[in-house]
């Protein structure tokens, strides 16, 4: 088998995976009941999938990605309610909006160490939430941006108050997005990603135009995180000053972490065991959720994430330790 | 003006005894730390509770805030953060972002969500003008120059153990390359764990004396979290000095900008973080020669 057929054999589609899609697509129906958060599941999964491509296929620390995901919100919604109520047309203008900051922000990414990245793009995200506080003739201020209403996805289907429709329009953008990022991290120039992630010295050294592909990454991971903005805004008719702030990043970051970085899936796994997780905690103690995120982020690094999931080798680990000795 | 300048120093000297811990630490293990504010935050809280619940005078609290931020870091150095040093960089933000998170809920449950109060003794209120009559106004709050004296105590004090004891020769050699420093018998575990603790110590002591400036609540470690790491980010983790001269421009143009143009507020700060980093992404004061 050559190197050709072996990077192939990665990148073709798993039958598990159509059938997880499947699953997905048939559960606001099968749980009509739980349409909201599937519908929010299926948002911050994209928001995932867009840090998954920044953090892990290139490997920088991003403290800051709430930055595009605010921005693609605040668009969408101004766009909603000032020009046009089109679902369709705002997620574009959400989306291009994303990615032109992100073509502006990836200049600022190319140099430093990861502690450098950490403060620029926590610092951009910051900047973003005073300018939206600043200027809330526009945004609302801290009241958030209200009246947003949308118009009917397609023309003909109405978002209702159930959820169905949002969290099939969720699904259907996450999907074709998914499918444009797995394209993109499978083709040469996902391959030249892991190689700066990897090594950047050397991947400069056989010739990969390191600052180049940084930027196309960013760009791109910007606009999905627009679109997933977007679709947060038209979905609940409300852009708020939090969809800037550092938690978000964070919980996105801790996402990633549950489910594994630089692999794909690993952003939509992390959204849905965050999300159920989040739910279970928040109403067992609505006040003090974050000391057992805390907790758990603490055991995650400190156990590491391998281990954790998969229990039984904790077992066969100690009786083999225990044999050696 | 000169009034701004006062509270901007003031401001900056005790960002630098706050941040100054986190500097040394990220220099030596290249470890970063988000969870350093609540070192901070238990020192803040250990004051206000000794001087409310048990009438401690504040200039003894001052020390056992110190003590109390040591030991505190003495322990969790050795359980919880050693494991992490050789970890990559992702790992260390999540982990501490976890224990500011743990510490942020844990406060909040201890002590409740209000703002603290902090009662201070009398000598330490009220104010002096100097050059009242001209246009160069200088009021000065007498908490604010007993910051300042501390503060400016203290840096002295570092400076004179980093460049003039054994401790501190054997403390740079680590920060510039951990693997001859221990190639040549210096025990960096040690030294490392000296400097943790010291470092935690004198983020604790920060947040007792800033407990008035700064505001206490439980969430002190977050909201500051970004300050501490602007000052270790923009002053390099090399020198001490760089530091200091970046807590003290910070806490100027902080100062200087929510007053002039308070519209924009913390707005100036970042930009102006932004801007030095894209200028030199290592920080502003780099020492040649020294491991990055």
């Amino acid at each position: 088998m050559n190197a050709h057929t072996s990077l192939l054999r990665a990148a073709r589609w798993q039958p598990l995976e159509l059938v997880f899609w499947a699953l997905a697509f048939a559960s606001p129906w099968v749980l009509a009941q739980h349409a909201l958060i599937i519908n929010e599941i299926a948002i911050v999964a994209l928001f995932a999938v867009s840090l998954d491509l920044v953090l892990g296929y290139t490997g920088i620390v991003s403290l800051g990605h709430a930055a595009f995901l605010g921005f693609g919100a605040y668009s969408a919604a101004l766009f909603a309610k000032h020009i046009h109520p089109d679902p369709l047309l705002g997620l574009a203008v959400g989306m291009a909006a994303a990615t032109l900051l992100g073509a502006l922000c990836s200049l600022s990414i190319m140099r430093g160490s990861d502690l450098t990245r950490l403060m620029v793009t926590l610092g951009t995200a910051l900047i973003l939430l005073e300018l939206a506080n600043k200027f809330s003739d526009l945004t609302g201020g801290a009241d958030g941006l209200q009246g947003v209403i949308m118009g009917p996805l397609l023309g003909q289907f109405e978002f209702d108050l159930m959820g169905q429709t949002s969290a099939w329009y969720s699904l259907a953008v996450l999907l074709v997005l998914f499918v444009l990022a797995r394209r993109l991290v499978h083709a040469p120039l996902g391959v030249t990603l892991k190689a700066i992630r990897d090594n950047r010295l050397r991947a400069m050294a056989i010739g990969i135009p390191v600052t180049a592909r940084l930027a196309v990454v960013y760009t791109v991971a910007a606009g999905i995180a627009g679109a997933a903005g977007a679709l947060m805004a038209q979905t609940t008719g409300f852009a708020s000053l939090d969809v800037f702030a550092m938690d978000r990043s964070a919980d996105v970051m801790l996402m990633l972490a549950i489910g594994g970085v630089g692999w794909l899936y690993g952003g939509i796994a992390g959204a849905v065991a965050f999300k159920l997780m989040y739910d279970v905690i928040a109403n067992i103690t609505p006040q003090y959720w974050t000391f057992w995120m805390g907790l758990f982020l603490v055991v995650l690094v400190l156990v590491g994430r391998e281990r954790l999931i998969r229990p039984w080798t904790w077992v066969s680990a100690a009786s083999r330790k225990e044999g050696a000795s | 003006m000169l009034t701004l300048l006062f509270d901007g120093v003031a401001y900056g000297m005790l960002l630098f005894i706050l941040a100054v811990g986190l500097c040394v630490t990220m220099g030596l293990m290249n470890f970063i730390n988000l969870a350093h504010g609540a070192f901070a935050m238990l020192g803040g809280y250990v004051t206000v509770a000794l001087m409310q619940r048990h009438g401690v005078p504040f200039l003894v609290c001052l020390p056992l805030a110190f003590l109390a931020s040591a030991a505190m870091g003495v322990v969790l150095e050795r359980t919880l953060y050693r494991p992490m040093y050789k970890k990559p960089h992702l790992d260390q933000v999540l982990f501490s972002i976890g224990l500011a998170f743990m510490a942020v809920a844990s406060a909040d449950y201890l002590m409740g969500s209000q703002q603290q109060i902090m009662q201070l003794p009398d000598w330490l209120r009220g104010r002096t003008e100097l050059f009242a009559d001209t246009p160069f106004v200088l009021g000065m709050g007498h908490y604010r120059l007993f910051i300042i004296a501390v503060c400016a105590a203290l840096t002295m004090g570092l400076q004179y153990v980093l460049s003039a004891t054994r401790f501190g020769s054997r403390l740079r050699a680590s920060v510039d390359d951990a693997r001859a420093a221990s190639g040549l018998g210096i025990n960096v575990n040690v030294v490392f764990a000296a400097t943790f603790a010291v470092g935690s110590g004198l983020a604790g002591l920060g947040g007792a004396l800033g407990a008035e400036v700064l505001g206490l609540d439980p969430t002190f470690p977050l909201k500051f979290m970004v300050y501490f790491l602007i000052v270790v980010a923009v002053g390099g983790t090399t020198s001490i000095t760089g530091p200091l001269l970046a807590a003290l421009l910070l806490g100027i143009a902080d100062v200087a900008g929510k007053y002039y143009i308070p519209k924009l507020g913390a707005f100036i700060v970042y930009a102006l973080m932004i801007a030095i980093l894209i200028w030199r992404p290592q920080g502003l004061f780099v020492r040649q020669g020294g491991k990055s």
